[in-house]
């Protein structure tokens, strides 16, 4: 398996997608050390995984599902809102969202 | 020779699931209406350190809406996370499913499903002008909500199609008591997949190059006006020769045309992985055939009785069956109209349906008893009780002294004012022959 | 007073009236006041709390034996990691977004602890999101060893490791993705418990890495991390991975496995020493030895610096500032480097050579030590290649940093329990110990061969000051 180099414009990407404002400084000083991180991990390219399913969990579990009872909630509106002060009548605001979701 | 263009739309719908807590936690589900981020708790509001949980009777829901549509139940699936950012998904992730759905497959009313898979809700965003200041309100209550997604091949080539279709699918959640599928209520929503081929990629099987996707459907006229527009639109571009594009296009109700919602190509990077807080569902094919078994019956199966054990017409059957209230509520009467007088089952059938739907005297009357009765009244068909005749009898020889001895002395004639006033004291509903044989055993007595 | 250092030693004090619990809260204060801007270990005291629960074993008339049993924590004071959510006790998870915060709600296993009578003293300072293995990333400044001030105490839970070595707490919690328990218990002289993954609920406690994490205990003898574990341990209807386990110890007589991967260059000498003689020890307990081999252990790491990192940057994602804490500029370097390397892995074109990948050689790895637990009980291992290092000694380079985890990566790949015991101290009189790795559910046997172990060599609890 091939890696691609890690370019600036990749870090980029990246950065925009996980909602980072990152300066060009920032950029620069996190490629090298990215680089060399994906470098060392990228050796996982030799090893032979032919028939081998993924594992995403170790717990070996299934099926954990829970009644449809409804249960007080430990926390009401002012717990709700409490984490914050940019609250508006219960809701908590922002700055007008102008984009559509990408999604629904 | 004009090449025609045909409409090649696919369908997802989304349908907010009726369970009484949300999805990953034991909030309430009834989100509508309540005061803002009273219906939380801190899972569904995404804070640091809670865990999702599933609810079990949204998995089921799930699984039988897939049987109604004739999907496949994978035996095996999970959740997966979905990313991207936005103020109203509280995790910045929204727990869905990717690669391994509920339900694969499927065939309802003529067209082929895809795929049907469950996910949770987001909160709910109002914008509003505060202190001069363009801001955006949010509120959680809706946040986990468990929501059916089901996505359709692109079967559909004009609106009224998709607008039975829907109503069917309505009925269907209807029917299996999951939903209320309200698209004025939010409790149905939909976006449709539009492009248009021509005859020659239709013969050939060929999709076109390129879809626009129509957000935001909130009710079956928006969907009329907002996919008629789009159609001309396309057409009138592909007319001319243009090339369409794939994109995301919102309707513009004052200008009556759809307009272009810039969707950036890195925007639908949703980096999906497994959900490892959630361990997987594994089903069995005696799970699956169980669960079978307790789907009621659906409109289809109904219509189909309806018009055969009750002898209905289609119209009626149709009309009744796409209501389930009225539908229990006729056969309730028919019930009650049958365990009291007896009669026969067709006659009665079609009399209520007809009262039912003509002159909707279910409206008049909330219970069923209620409708029964005025059956009678209308119809005269029942008549009143043994007990009743014998009593209005005694009643009216006392009364006709007169009467009953002009008779004993020979004029027969006499009986028929007897009769009247015996079926005046029963308000007309005495049996003609009953009456008639009680006063001649009281006279001779 | 001299401050008790186990958790008997605490409660048959309370029980003979040698010293009350608002006593020991006046002790434990007075050292945190007096230590702790030196070292750094505390980010937030709950005095309050401390003596207003203290004060409610001042009012009982007598301690019974019945009582203990049924508050096993009675009188015990508790530090908490500060990724661990705490009801109106500030989080901070280490970080600068968080310095304000306020939870509105208690993590599972802080509510058991302290539904068991513990004392809450306080947040300990960790490497922000426990993303580290020293305590140098927090955003609140590094904790010093309390062994000797210029070197590192281990991290992630850097101030949990610190805490008892400077006699601050009775017992701390944790968080071990990998290693971040058993580190700071080897380099400040505790035992620590990285439990099997699905024993302990995660409810409560800041995510870093979902499928990784584990929630449990530091102290100074096994009897108490075995304590600790019992009341924290078990299903509470938050975390759909846990199951109410039996723990069972499978054979009387208990096998040791020597895994030679895990002794190859670049391990200190006295690091392999300490547990050369640990095997000599056990041994002449009548514990059999064997070498095994687990080949694919070699990629541990490598796995895990992907997977981690990918679902950390998922777990990081609700930090956005709308509904609590500062917005994503405040997060530090380390936390923006494995966004970035995360949200890379996952990300289209990248998914399948990275991500995929490493969740198969996973497997491998898994189906490797799977079978090695049918020939052993256990695997003795070091816990990192070197005794504690001095700060600043590995910051320049992330990457050096991350190799500090060689030999902890297996344990929380594969889901199993670990136990971290102190053996001795290097020639600079930094602490050395060992871990001991078993199958999943395996903690008894664990806790057993920590107890022979620890019985064998005459092991007593020391603080450093």
């Amino acid at each position: 398996m091939d890696m691609a180099k890690l370019s600036k414009a990749d870090v980029t990407h990246v950065a925009r997608l996980a909602k980072l404002d990152l300066t060009d400084t920032e950029i620069n000083k996190f490629l090298p050390q990215l680089s060399q991180i994906l470098e060392h991990v990228g050796e996982l390219g030799k090893v032979d995984t032919t028939d081998l399913t993924p594992t995403s969990q170790t717990a070996g579990l299934t099926n954990v599902l829970r009644e449809d009872e409804v249960k007080p909630s430990s926390i009401d509106q002012n717990g709700a809102l409490s984490g914050t002060n940019k609250t508006h009548n219960g809701y908590f605001k922002v700055d007008a969202i102008l984009t559509e979701r990408s999604d629904k | 020779m004009k090449n025609t263009l045909i409409p090649i739309i696919g369908l997802e719908v989304h349908i907010e699931l009726a369970t009484k807590t949300k999805l990953f936690c034991t909030c309430s589900a009834d989100h509508f209406s309540k005061k803002p981020n009273t219906q939380v708790c801190p899972i569904c509001m995404g804070l640091p350190g809670a865990l999702p949980y599933t609810n079990y009777e949204a998995v089921i829901s799930t699984i039988k809406f897939g049987l109604a549509m004739g999907s496949t139940i994978n035996l095996f699936s999970k959740f997966d996370r979905k990313h991207y950012f936005y103020p109203d998904l509280p995790k910045s992730y929204q727990i869905s499913q990717y690669d391994l759905p509920f339900c694969v497959g499927g065939n309802f009313a003529g067209k082929r499903i895809r795929r049907v898979h469950l996910e949770e809700d987001t909160g709910k965003l109002v914008h509003e002008t505060i202190d001069g200041v363009k801001s955006s309100l949010i509120d959680f209550n809706r946040s986990s909500v468990p929501l059916m997604e089901m996505v359709t091949e692109p079967d559909f080539h004009d609106i009224e199609s998709i607008i039975s279709f829907l109503k069917d699918v309505q009925l269907i959640v209807r029917y299996l008591g999951i939903s209320n599928a309200d698209m004025e209520k939010g409790s149905m929503r939909l976006e449709a997949n539009i492009s248009l081929a021509n005859s020659e990629q239709v013969i050939a099987n060929k999709l076109p190059n390129y879809r626009v996707e129509l957000k935001n459907i909130n009710s079956f006229k928006f969907l009329e006006k907002a996919a008629s527009v789009e159609i001309k639109r396309q057409t009138e571009a592909l007319e001319k020769g243009e090339e369409l594009v794939q994109e995301t296009r919102g309707y513009n109700e004052v200008k009556q045309s759809t307009f272009s919602q810039r969707s950036k190509a890195d925007a639908h990077d949703y980096r999906y992985f497994p959900e490892a807080d959630l361990p997987p569902i594994e089903l069995s094919e005696l799970i699956i055939k169980n669960l079978q078994l307790t789907i009621p019956e659906l409109p289809e199966q109904k219509r189909v009785r309806f018009e055969k054990e009750y002898e209905l017409s289609k119209d009626f059957a149709n009309i009744l069956v796409s209501d389930l209230d009225r539908a229990n509520y006729f056969e309730e009467a028919l019930r009650q109209a049958q365990s009291k007088f007896g009669q026969g089952a067709t006659l009665s059938a079609r009399t209520i349906a007809d009262l039912m739907i003509n002159r909707k005297l279910d409206q008049e009357f909330p219970e069923p008893a209620g409708l029964v009765k005025k059956i009678i009244e209308l119809t005269s068909v029942a008549y009143s009780s043994n007990e009743e005749v014998e009593n209005a009898v005694k009643s009216v020889l006392i009364e006709n002294e007169k009467a009953v001895s002009d008779y004993q002395t020979g004029n027969g004639n006499v009986i028929g004012f007897l009769i009247g006033m015996t079926q005046k004291k029963l308000q007309g509903k005495g049996n003609p022959q009953i009456v008639r044989e009680k006063l001649l055993e009281g006279i001779q007595k | 007073m001299k401050i008790p250092l186990t958790i008997k030693e605490t409660q048959d004090g309370l029980i003979k009236k040698e010293f009350s619990a608002v006593q020991l809260v006046d002790a434990y204060l007075e050292r945190i006041k007096k230590y702790n801007e030196e070292y750094n270990i505390f980010l937030t005291t709950s005095d309050e709390i401390a003596y207003s629960k203290a004060k409610k074993f001042n009012d009982l008339d007598q301690y019974t034996e019945e009582f203990f049993k049924e508050n096993p924590l009675a009188g015990v004071v508790v530090g908490y990691k500060d990724i661990f959510l705490t009801k109106g006790i500030r989080t901070t998870a280490g970080s600068k977004v968080l310095e304000s915060y306020i939870p509105p709600y208690s993590a599972t296993s802080v509510s058991r602890i302290e539904n068991a009578g513990a004392i809450p003293i306080g947040k300990l300072n960790c490497d922000a999101w426990a993303h580290g293995s020293s305590g140098e990333n927090s955003d609140f400044g590094p904790t010093k060893n309390p062994w000797n001030k210029e070197y590192v105490p281990g991290g992630s839970s850097s101030g949990s490791g610190a805490a008892l070595a400077a006699n601050m707490s009775l017992i701390t919690t944790g968080t071990d993705t990998c290693g971040s328990i058993r580190l700071p218990a080897n380099y400040c002289f505790s035992v620590a418990i990285k439990p099997t993954y699905g024993a302990v609920s995660r409810y409560g406690v800041i995510a870093m890495a979902s499928s990784l994490d584990t929630v449990g205990p530091i102290g100074r003898t096994v009897e108490d991390v075995e304590t600790v574990f019992n009341v924290i341990k078990g299903e509470d209807g938050y975390d759909g991975t846990v199951v109410n386990s039996k723990f069972e110890i499978r054979n009387s007589k208990l096998r040791v496995g020597i895994p030679k991967e895990f002794f190859t260059e670049g391990i200190d000498p006295e690091v392999e020493k300490t547990i050369t003689l640990g095997i000599e020890v056990l041994k002449k307990e009548g514990i059999e030895f064997k070498e095994v081999a687990l080949p694919s252990t070699k990629y541990a790491i490598d796995v895990y610096y992907v997977i981690q990192p990918a679902e950390v940057s998922s777990n990081l994602g609700r930090f956005d500032g709308i509904r609590y804490g500062n917005g994503r500029d405040s997060f530090g370097d380390e936390a923006k480097r494995r966004i970035m390397l995360g949200t890379y892995v996952l990300s289209a074109g990248y998914y399948d050579a990275y991500y995929l990948k490493a969740m198969k050689v996973r497997s491998k790895i898994i189906s490797e030590v799977d079978k090695v637990f049918d020939e052993v009980d256990a695997l003795i291992a070091p816990v990192a290649p070197t005794p504690p290092f001095k700060l600043g000694d590995k910051v320049s380079d992330p990457l050096t940093m991350y190799l500090t985890d060689v030999y902890a990566a297996t344990a929380n790949l594969c889901g199993i329990p670990s136990l971290a015991l102190p053996s001795g101290f290097s020639k600079q009189g930094l602490p050395l110990g060992f871990q001991l790795m078993g199958s999943r559910f395996s903690e008894p046997a664990l806790f057993e061969l920590g107890k022979l172990y620890h019985k064998a060599i005459d092991y007593v609890p020391k603080v450093a000051f």
